[in-house]
């Protein structure tokens, strides 16, 4: 089996329909070209795949269990959920998968230094990770703002030898860490790889990202296959950039029977101006290399989001599900800060597991969906990460000091 | 200064070319363009027009206006800087087009390029934003994040506009790349000079040369040089290879450094202008035939 092979999007030049692309100033054009006949030449390698399968297995700890939440099921009502559990993963959450991936063409590349951009830490630590266990430099990019509100992967990536650089300019968050993370790949482009974190940006990252990330999807459908003996009738994972969902969603595509919806942040509310809803609210435009939906006020200036979830907490999104959006095949709705709490602390009571906020919600937008299904239908949701780096914010929110 | 002395002889349907006129021009004289470039509305908006009528007086063949955006991922901290001055006057793409129609009011012959991201552009709509960008008197725009691959729709609606689409070139860029991009392009091609955002640090002379031969073999149309040049020597050594030196960061970190003095801000970005300008002449009325 070829374990990586993609499907026909993207087309050559990386469209997903009319989203994708590469939208970059001239001087990375050469460098994205050579990752993408970097990447195009080992995801048919067997030596390259068996290295990531291997890694996969004997690091990260795959395949991640497929668990039904019985007691959960028996509360709510209505249709089975099973939760993959991306949150057993090495480093806590589904975004080691790619960075392992990255890292193996890295090395394949011979780039010895390694830069990411990171909003809630997650990428930044599953990046900081690989790159020690290769020996390779680090550099993890990371607004000032989330900084503060992430203090404990800040730490974590310290921990494991990475160089965090604090990004002062813009509304200080991921979408600026993403800029200068492209501003330090420009300038050092001979020796550096960038392993962006999510399917956006400009091709082939989309396309490398979810390939990595397919592996959640493909574990997924074999184990429910297994344990049901037949196909999900729904898929639920959240989307900020949209690669847990991406992963989850992509070996399902083909499978019309599977509805497959994604669940943005709503933030404060849809209507509130406060959320990170890109596809719910934004509309197509061009940023960070990819033409995709995008917060943005009337003259094409990006507008700050807002999440609780700083990993959803981006005003754009995976070229993908744009397309997935306008060609009708996933659904694309949003929950609130306040619903994804509910979530987390339902999760937590009921089932003994701590879920992400991100994460959190999906599992929100399941507890509406899962009532009003029938008890002999099945969700699968991607509980893409673990909770312990929210702590924090759930306390501070509860005015609890921990 | 005196070389600028400039006065409106065109009339406004030669607007399609007056950047290849201005660098037929240039090249009859043996000079070489000087096209400095600044952020429209930085430090304030009331200053753009002035400031653009006042570096054509210093000697500027071409202006090359920056269009704020909120992310600009291809530019250095200084650029993004000027970019954030001006967004907080709230000047997007609608604002500098009027800044150009202001402009033109008294300036029919200087060329002006806007230089920015494809994102304002894209919600304006291309055959909207290329109507009004002739109509506001835009001659060239260069779009950073629209390499060639993806620029076949914009490019027909500003040709079809008479505007020029000016494309970028970098060190990393193969033959047939920059083939593709001088099929495209009008006016001039914008080398930039080094690996990295604008404001960078370096600069190596002689691999310009090098790699401005290689292009020169791929297309006839001018070549640009930005990115690196901080001062009048720099841009002096840039002229000898160059048909036209860019300087940006050098001026936005003077206009940044002066922004709580705005009134200084003419004056001393002429006299750096006037120096780089007469650096330039020095060395080109040798070396041109």
């Amino acid at each position: 089996m070829s374990a990586l092979a993609s499907s026909v999007l993207p087309d050559a030049n990386g469209h997903f329909g009319p989203y994708g692309g590469r939208f970059v100033a001239e001087t990375l054009m050469q460098p994205l070209e050579e990752l993408r006949l970097a990447y195009e030449r080992y995801k048919h390698d067997p030596e390259f795949i068996a290295e990531f399968e291997h890694d996969l297995k004997h690091y990260v700890g795959r395949p991640s269990p497929l668990y039904f939440a019985a007691r959960w099921n028996r509360q709510l009502g209505g249709a089975k959920i099973y939760l993959k559990r991306e949150d057993l993963n090495h480093t806590g959450a589904h975004k080691v998968n790619n960075t392992i991936g990255q890292a193996l063409l890295a090395k394949r590349m011979g780039k010895t230094r390694i830069i990411a951009e990171t909003g809630a830490g997650q990428h930044g630590v599953a990046t900081a990770t690989v790159a020690a266990r290769l020996g390779l430099t680090c550099v993890v990019y990371m607004g000032s703002e989330d900084i503060k509100r992430q203090a404990l992967n800040v730490y974590r990536m310290k921990l494991l030898g990475a160089s965090v650089v604090p990004v002062e300019s813009g509304s200080k968050t991921l979408k600026d860490a993403l800029n200068e993370a492209m501003r330090d790949w420009v300038t050092n482009v001979d020796n550096t790889f960038y392993i962006i974190g999510t399917v956006a940006g400009p091709h082939p990252y989309p396309m490398l990202v979810r390939d990595f990330q397919c592996v959640i999807g493909r574990e997924a459908r074999a184990q429910i296959l297994e344990q049901e003996g037949r196909l999900p009738d729904a898929l639920i994972a959240c989307v900020g950039g949209g690669s847990n969902a991406i992963g989850l969603f992509h070996p399902f595509l083909d499978d019309a029977s599977v509805k497959l919806y994604g669940v943005e942040a709503a933030g404060e509310g849809l209507n509130t101006g406060h959320h990170a809803a890109t596809l719910c609210k934004g509309r197509p435009g061009v940023l960070h290399g990819n033409r995709t939906y995008l917060i943005e006020d009337d003259d094409g200036q990006i507008i700050e989001t807002h999440s609780i979830s700083a990993g959803l907490d981006y005003p754009g999104v995976g070229p993908e599900h744009a397309w997935l959006k306008d060609s009708g095949r996933a659904n694309y709705v949003a929950v609130t800060d306040d619903e994804a709490l509910k979530a987390f602390h339902d999760l937590t009571r009921i089932e003994g597991i701590m879920p992400a906020l991100e994460s959190s919600h999906a599992l929100a937008y399941a507890a509406k969906l899962a009532p009003a299904m029938q008890q002999d239908q099945i969700i699968i949701v991607n509980l893409s990460g673990r909770g312990d780096k929210d702590i924090h914010t759930v306390a501070a929110r509860e005015g609890i000091k921990v | 200064m005196s070389s600028a002395q400039k006065k409106p002889v065109t009339a406004p349907a030669a607007h399609i070319n007056r950047i290849t006129q201005c660098f037929e021009r240039l090249r009859a004289q043996g000079r070489k363009a000087l096209i400095p470039f600044i952020t429209a509305g930085d430090p304030n908006p009331e200053l753009t027009v002035p400031l653009m009528h006042a570096m054509v007086q210093a000697g500027a063949d071409v202006i090359e206006l920056g269009v704020p955006f909120s992310d600009p991922m291809a530019d250095g901290p200084v650029i993004q800087r000027a970019s954030e001055r001006a967004l907080k006057f709230h000047v997007s793409l609608r604002q500098v087009l009027g800044m150009v129609r202001d402009f033109r009011a008294q300036d029919t012959r200087t060329p002006v390029v806007l230089m920015g991201y494809l994102n304002p552009v894209e919600v304006m709509g291309y055959e909207h934003f290329a109507r009004a960008a002739q109509e506001a008197g835009v001659d060239g725009v260069l779009t950073v994040d629209m390499p060639p691959e993806e620029a076949a729709p914009l490019v027909a609606a500003l040709r079809a506009h008479g505007i020029a689409p000016i494309f970028l070139l970098a060190p990393t860029s193969t033959a047939e790349r920059i083939a593709k991009a001088g099929a495209l392009a009008q006016g001039y091609l914008y080398y930039v000079s080094l690996k990295g955002v604008t404001g960078a640090a370096t600069l190596d002379v002689a691999d310009v040369g090098r790699k401005l031969k290689d292009i020169r073999a791929l297309t006839p149309l001018p070549l640009g040089v930005g990115f690196g040049i901080k001062d009048a020597q720099a841009a002096a050594r840039i002229a000898q290879l160059a048909d036209a030196v860019i300087a940006g960061s050098a001026l936005v970190q003077k206009i940044e450094q002066l922004a709580d003095a705005p009134d200084k801000i003419i004056p001393e970005i002429c006299t750096l202008l006037s120096q780089i300008r007469h650096a330039m002449d020095g060395v080109t009325a040798t070396t041109v035939q």
